[in-house]
C-alpha cells in the first residue's frame, strides 16, 4: 500500500461526503458551543461480505455498507455521546447540538486549526478480500469443505463461513488532531460434526486478521479445516474431566485468553481510575511470577488485533503492562491518561460510530521464558494440559476467572495421556500469575480468532503465550480422582 | 424489514452525571430469493441513487449463492393481527432527561445508603429505547409495530477483610415504565446482593444439591434455548435430538415459549419473516413437544413454522426465542432450601463451559453454601459440573418465585445433584 492510510481515509470521506477540513473545524466549533473541555467527532464508513456455506452448498451470502458519526463531548468527567447514519450537515450538526449539552458552561470558543497525525502501517494488504472475486472465495471454501470429509469417516457435517470488513475511519480533536485508518479485516470459520453410532461432537476452528487474500497461501483453508475435523474426532473418545485442583500446563497460543482474562480487563485504566480493579495503586508492585512479563503490543503485523491509530486517533503501540513480575503500567485511553498525568498508550477502541471509546487490549501475551516445552509437560506428575480454549470471562473487581478447554489431556508421570472433554478452569488472575512455575521457550501467537467483549462492546483482539506451568488451578470436571 | 429507532441513557457514578448518550437511527434489511438463491444485505443510506445500487447488489449477492429449495419466504395467510400487546408505553417517551437522571441518582444513592460496607460503584444506569419495527415482502405481507423498554442497572462494591472486592449487581427491565422496579429497590437489592458476598470462600469438591436462585435458573434455561432451536436440529448439534414426545425430564419441568404474552419483552405480534406470533409448548411435564422454527429450518427438518425467526435487521434469518419461561411450581425459596442438608445455593454463573451437541456443562459459579436447611456462608471460585440430560431429569422442585427479567425467565429451582469443583 503506497497511500498513507490515514491519507487514504481523509480522502474517502472528503470525495464521498463532502467532508474537509471545513466541515471538522465547523462540527467539533458546534460541539464545544455550551464549553465542554474536549470534543471529538468519529467517522466510520465500513463494508462488510459474508458467505455461509452449509453442507457442501453456498447457503447465503450477505453484505452491507454502514456509515455514520459520532460525536464525544466531554465536560469536567461528564461525557456527551450522540451520532448519526445520516452524514447530511444538517444531521451531523444535531448530533454535534446533542453532545454539547453535557456541558452548561455557555462559553463558545474560537475556530479550531487541524494538523493530520502520521501513523504507521501495520497491516500492509496485497489482495483485499473485498474486492476478490465471488468464485474465488468459494473456492477457499470448497477446498476446506472436501479437506474436512477427506480428514475422517465419521466428519458427516461441514460448516464454514468466510466474512470480511473493510473499515475507514476518520477522527479529529479539538485540540486540532485529524488522523485516520484503512483497517481490512477477514475472518473463516469451519465447524465439523463428528458422529459415530450416534455419538456426536462438534469443533470449531477459524483463521484470519487484518489481511488479504494472500493470507490463505501460508495459512491454508485446509488446514482450518482439518484441525476443527481433528479435534471432533478426538472428541469421540476424550474421557470425562476430573474435577478439584491440581497442576495444569497451559498450551501454547490459545491459552494466551487466560491471560487476556486473568490480567489483561484489571489493568484497563478505566477499571484502575474508577478504583474497580483488583490491580488499583498497584503500579511497581509484584503482581505475578517473576517468570511473567506480559505485553500488549498493537503493532503485530497483520494481526486480527492491531491498529494503526487508535479510536481517538493516537497510534498504536505496544506497550509492557507486567516485567519480570512487576506491574508497570495501566492500558490508558485520553480521559484516563488525563486522570494518571500520563499519557494515551494507544489503546482506546469502540465497537463502532454507535460507542463511546474505551481502554480495550490489542494483541495481549506473555513473553517466552526459558523452559524448552517438554521440560515443562514432563515437570508434572498428574495434571492436566490445556492445548486450546473456547473462551472465558472474568470479574474485573476482584479478578475471578472461568474459561473453557476445548482440547485438553492428563498429564500422568510427565506425559500426555487420555483426552479429556467439558472442562473449565476457574480461578484468581492474581492467584494463578504468582503460581508460574516455569515459562517455555515456544511464544506462540493466536492472532485470528477472537473477539473480545466489554460494556456490550465487541472488538476484534489477538492472544498469545508459552508453554507455561500453573503450580495449581480448579479445574471443573464431573469427576472426583483421589491423590492429586 | 425496515427497523429504525431512538436510544437513550445516562449513568450516574458516585453522584455525578457521567456518562449522557443520545441517537436515533433507521437501518433497512433487505432479502432477496432468486431461483432458490438468497442474499441478505442492509443499508442505512436512504437516498435514492444509494437504495437504487443497494437492491442491484443485493440481486448480484444472491446469484452467489446456490439454490436451496428450502429458501423461501412463508406461505402467507391474511389473518387478524393480534390484539393490542402492550408493548408500547407513551410514558417512557415523555421522560425528561432530568426525571432519568434523578432515577439514575436515586438508584446509587440507595445502594450506598444500605450499608457502609458499600465502598464504590461502576454507576447506576437509566436507559430508553423507542423502536419501529416494519416487514414487507413480495407475498403480500405488511406489518408493523411499535415498541419501549425502559431499563435500569446498577453495580456496587465492597470491601472484603482480605483486601478484595466483592460485587454484583442489580437490574430491572420491562416495556411500561409502571411495572419497572423502583430505583431504591434497584440499588438495594445490589447492595445486598454485593454484602452478602463479603467473606465468600471456596469449598471442597463434592456432590451435591443445587440450588438455582431465579436469576441463575434463567441463565440455565437460557441454556437450553439453544437445544430447542430446529437450527440445531438441522445442525444435529443438540443432546435432544430424537428426544421429541418422550420424557426426557422431570414432571416438573413445563417450559413454554410464548410470543403473545401482553407487556413482556419477547412479545411481538409475528416474528422476523411475517409468520403470525403464537404459544408452543416446548416441555410438558417432562415430555419434550418439539423444536422451535423458522420457515427455512422447518422446511429443512420436515416441519411447519413456530413463528420463531429471528435475525438482525441485516443478516440471515434464525431462530430465537420469544418469551421463553419455566412454568413455577408451588414452593416457596424457604421450603425449597430447607429440604437441603449440605448444598450450593447458586446466584452467579460464569463462563461459557456448554456443549449443546453432547449436554456436558460446566460452568464457574459463585452464591451461598447450605446448612440444615438455611443459606450459612458465601462461596466463589467453583465450578459445578453435570450433563443436562441429567440435569433435567434431576429437577427436584420448582418455587412460586418466577422473575421477569428479559425474555427467559424462571423460578427458584433445585436440582438433585451436581459436581462442585473447589477445593
Amino acid at each position: 500500500m503506497t497511500v498513507h492510510a490515514g491519507g487514504e481515509a481523509a480522502a474517502f470521506f472528503r470525495a464521498q461526503f463532502a467532508i474537509d477540513d471545513d466541515v471538522l473545524s465547523e462540527l467539533l466549533g458546534a460541539a464545544l458551543e455550551h464549553g465542554g473541555d474536549y470534543a471529538e467527532l468519529y467517522f466510520e464508513h465500513r463494508e462488510s461480505g459474508s458467505i455461509q456455506f452449509e453442507e457442501q452448498r453456498v447457503k447465503n451470502v450477505s453484505g452491507g455498507i454502514v456509515q455514520g458519526l459520532g460525536v464525544r463531548v466531554i465536560a469536567g468527567d461528564a461525557i456527551g455521546y450522540a451520532y448519526t447514519e445520516d452524514l447530511s450537515r444538517e444531521r451531523m450538526h444535531q448530533a454535534a447540538d446533542t453532545a454539547a449539552r453535557i456541558s452548561s458552561r455557555g462559553e463558545h470558543t474560537g475556530p479550531i486549526g487541524l494538523q493530520p497525525v502520521d501513523a504507521s502501517q501495520f497491516y500492509p494488504v496485497v489482495g483485499p478480500v473485498s474486492e476478490a472475486p465471488a468464485a474465488a472465495k468459494v473456492d477457499l471454501i470448497r477446498s476446506a469443505d472436501r479437506a474436512a470429509r477427506a480428514y475422517h469417516p465419521s466428519i458427516a457435517r461441514v460448516d464454514i463461513s468466510l466474512a470480511d470488513e473493510l473499515k475507514r475511519v476518520l477522527v479529529a480533536t479539538s485540540d486540532g488532531r485529524v488522523s485516520g485508518d484503512v483497517q481490512p479485516m477477514v475472518r473463516f470459520n469451519v465447524t465439523c460434526l463428528s458422529e459415530v453410532d450416534g455419538s456426536r461432537q462438534t469443533a470449531v476452528s477459524g483463521g484470519g486478521g487484518r489481511t488479504g487474500m494472500e493470507y490463505f497461501a501460508a495459512q491454508t483453508p485446509e488446514s482450518i479445516a482439518c484441525e476443527a475435523a481433528r479435534q471432533a474426532v478426538l472428541l469421540q473418545s476424550a474421557q470425562e474431566a476430573p474435577a478439584g485442583p491440581m497442576p495444569v500446563v497451559l498450551g501454547p497460543g490459545d491459552a494466551g485468553v487466560l491471560l487476556h482474562e486473568a490480567v489483561g480487563h484489571g489493568l484497563e485504566a478505566d477499571f484502575n481510575r474508577k478504583r474497580t480493579s483488583n490491580y488499583t495503586d498497584r503500579v511497581g508492585e509484584n503482581v505475578a511470577s517473576a517468570l511473567c512479563t506480559v505485553v500488549d503490543d498493537g503493532t503485530i503485523p497483520n494481526s486480527r488485533g492491531s491498529i494503526n491509530v487508535d479510536d481517538e486517533g493516537d497510534p498504536g503501540r505496544s506497550n509492557t503492562l507486567i516485567e519480570r513480575g512487576v506491574l508497570r503500567g495501566y492500558m490508558q485511553d485520553r480521559i484516563s491518561a488525563r486522570h494518571f498525568k500520563t499519557g494515551s498508550t494507544g489503546n482506546s477502541r469502540r465497537e463502532s460510530f454507535r460507542h463511546y471509546p474505551m481502554p480495550r487490549m490489542t494483541n495481549t501475551y506473555m513473553l517466552a521464558g526459558e523452559t524448552p516445552p517438554e521440560d515443562v509437560i514432563r515437570a508434572v506428575d498428574r495434571g492436566i494440559y490445556c492445548a486450546s480454549f473456547g473462551g472465558g470471562q472474568v470479574n474485573i473487581s476482584n479478578g475471578d476467572f472461568v474459561f473453557s478447554v476445548t482440547e485438553g489431556y492428563m498429564i500422568e508421570g510427565g506425559r500426555l495421556t487420555a483426552p479429556i472433554r467439558g472442562v473449565n478452569l476457574i480461578g484468581n488472575g492474581p492467584d494463578v500469575l504468582s503460581k508460574v512455575k516455569l515459562v517455555g521457550t515456544d511464544l506462540r501467537l493466536s492472532d485470528g480468532r477472537w473477539t473480545c467483549g466489554k460494556d456490550g462492546q465487541s472488538v476484534p483482539v489477538g492472544v498469545g503465550m508459552p508453554t507455561v506451568l500453573v503450580s495449581e488451578i480448579t479445574v471443573g470436571g464431573t469427576k472426583r480422582i483421589e491423590g492429586i | 424489514m425496515l427497523v429504525s429507532g431512538t436510544e437513550f441513557s445516562v449513568t450516574v457514578r458516585r453522584g455525578a452525571v457521567e456518562k449522557v448518550m443520545e441517537a436515533g437511527s433507521r437501518t433497512l434489511g433487505l432479502r432477496v430469493f432468486k431461483n432458490g438463491r438468497t442474499s441478505s444485505t442492509y443499508s442505512a443510506d436512504f437516498t435514492p441513487a444509494a437504495m437504487k445500487r443497494f437492491v442491484e447488489r443485493a440481486i448480484e449477492l444472491a446469484a452467489v449463492a446456490e439454490p436451496d429449495s428450502c429458501a423461501a419466504l412463508p406461505e402467507w395467510e391474511e389473518r387478524a393481527a393480534p390484539s393490542d400487546l402492550g408493548l408500547f408505553d407513551p410514558a417512557v417517551t415523555r421522560l425528561s432527561t432530568e426525571e432519568k437522571i434523578a432515577r439514575a441518582t436515586r438508584c446509587e444513592q440507595s445502594a450506598f445508603a444500605l450499608d457502609p460496607r458499600i465502598t464504590n460503584s461502576d454507576g447506576a444506569t437509566f436507559g430508553t429505547d423507542v423502536n419501529t419495527v416494519m416487514l414487507l415482502n413480495s407475498r403480500g405481507f405488511s406489518g408493523a409495530y411499535e415498541s419501549t423498554v425502559a431499563s435500569i442497572n446498577i453495580e456496587v462494591m465492597a470491601d472484603d477483610a482480605d483486601g478484595k472486592k466483592r460485587n454484583d449487581h442489580w437490574f430491572s427491565v420491562d416495556r411500561s415504565l409502571d411495572r419497572l422496579e423502583s430505583p431504591e429497590d434497584v440499588g438495594r437489592r445490589a447492595a445486598e446482593r454485593a454484602l452478602r458476598k463479603i467473606g465468600a470462600r471456596k469449598v471442597a469438591t463434592k456432590e451435591v444439591p443445587i440450588v438455582f436462585d431465579p436469576l441463575a435458573a434463567a441463565g440455565l434455561l437460557r441454556t437450553l434455548t439453544g437445544a430447542v432451536s430446529g437450527s440445531s436440529l438441522d445442525r444435529r448439534a443438540t443432546f435432544l435430538l430424537g428426544g421429541e414426545n418422550t420424557a426426557v425430564a422431570s414432571e416438573l419441568l413445563s417450559v413454554t415459549d410464548d410470543a403473545l404474552m401482553p407487556g413482556r419483552l419477547g412479545s411481538r405480534p409475528f416474528d422476523d419473516e411475517g409468520v403470525a406470533s403464537r404459544r408452543n409448548a416446548i416441555f410438558d411435564r417432562g415430555v419434550f413437544r418439539g423444536f422451535l422454527f423458522d420457515t427455512y429450518t422447518a422446511k429443512k427438518t420436515g416441519h411447519l413454522s413456530t413463528g420463531s425467526c429471528r435475525r438482525s435487521v441485516g443478516g440471515p434469518p434464525g431462530v430465537g426465542t420469544s418469551n421463553f419461561y419455566l412454568q413455577p411450581g408451588g414452593s416457596t425459596p424457604e421450603e425449597i432450601l430447607a429440604t437441603v442438608e449440605d448444598g450450593f445455593y447458586v446466584t452467579d454463573m460464569m463462563g461459557f463451559g456448554v456443549n449443546l451437541t453432547t449436554g456436558d456443562f460446566s460452568r464457574g459459579a459463585g452464591g451461598l453454601w447450605i446448612e440444615n436447611g438455611r443459606l450459612s456462608y458465601p462461596v466463589t471460585e467453583v465450578t459445578i459440573s453435570g450433563k443436562l440430560q441429567q440435569m433435567l431429569q434431576d429437577l427436584e422442585m420448582t418455587g412460586s418465585d418466577i422473575e421477569w427479567r428479559g425474555g427467559v425467565a424462571a423460578p427458584t429451582i433445585k436440582v438433585r445433584s451436581m459436581m462442585v469443583g473447589g477445593l
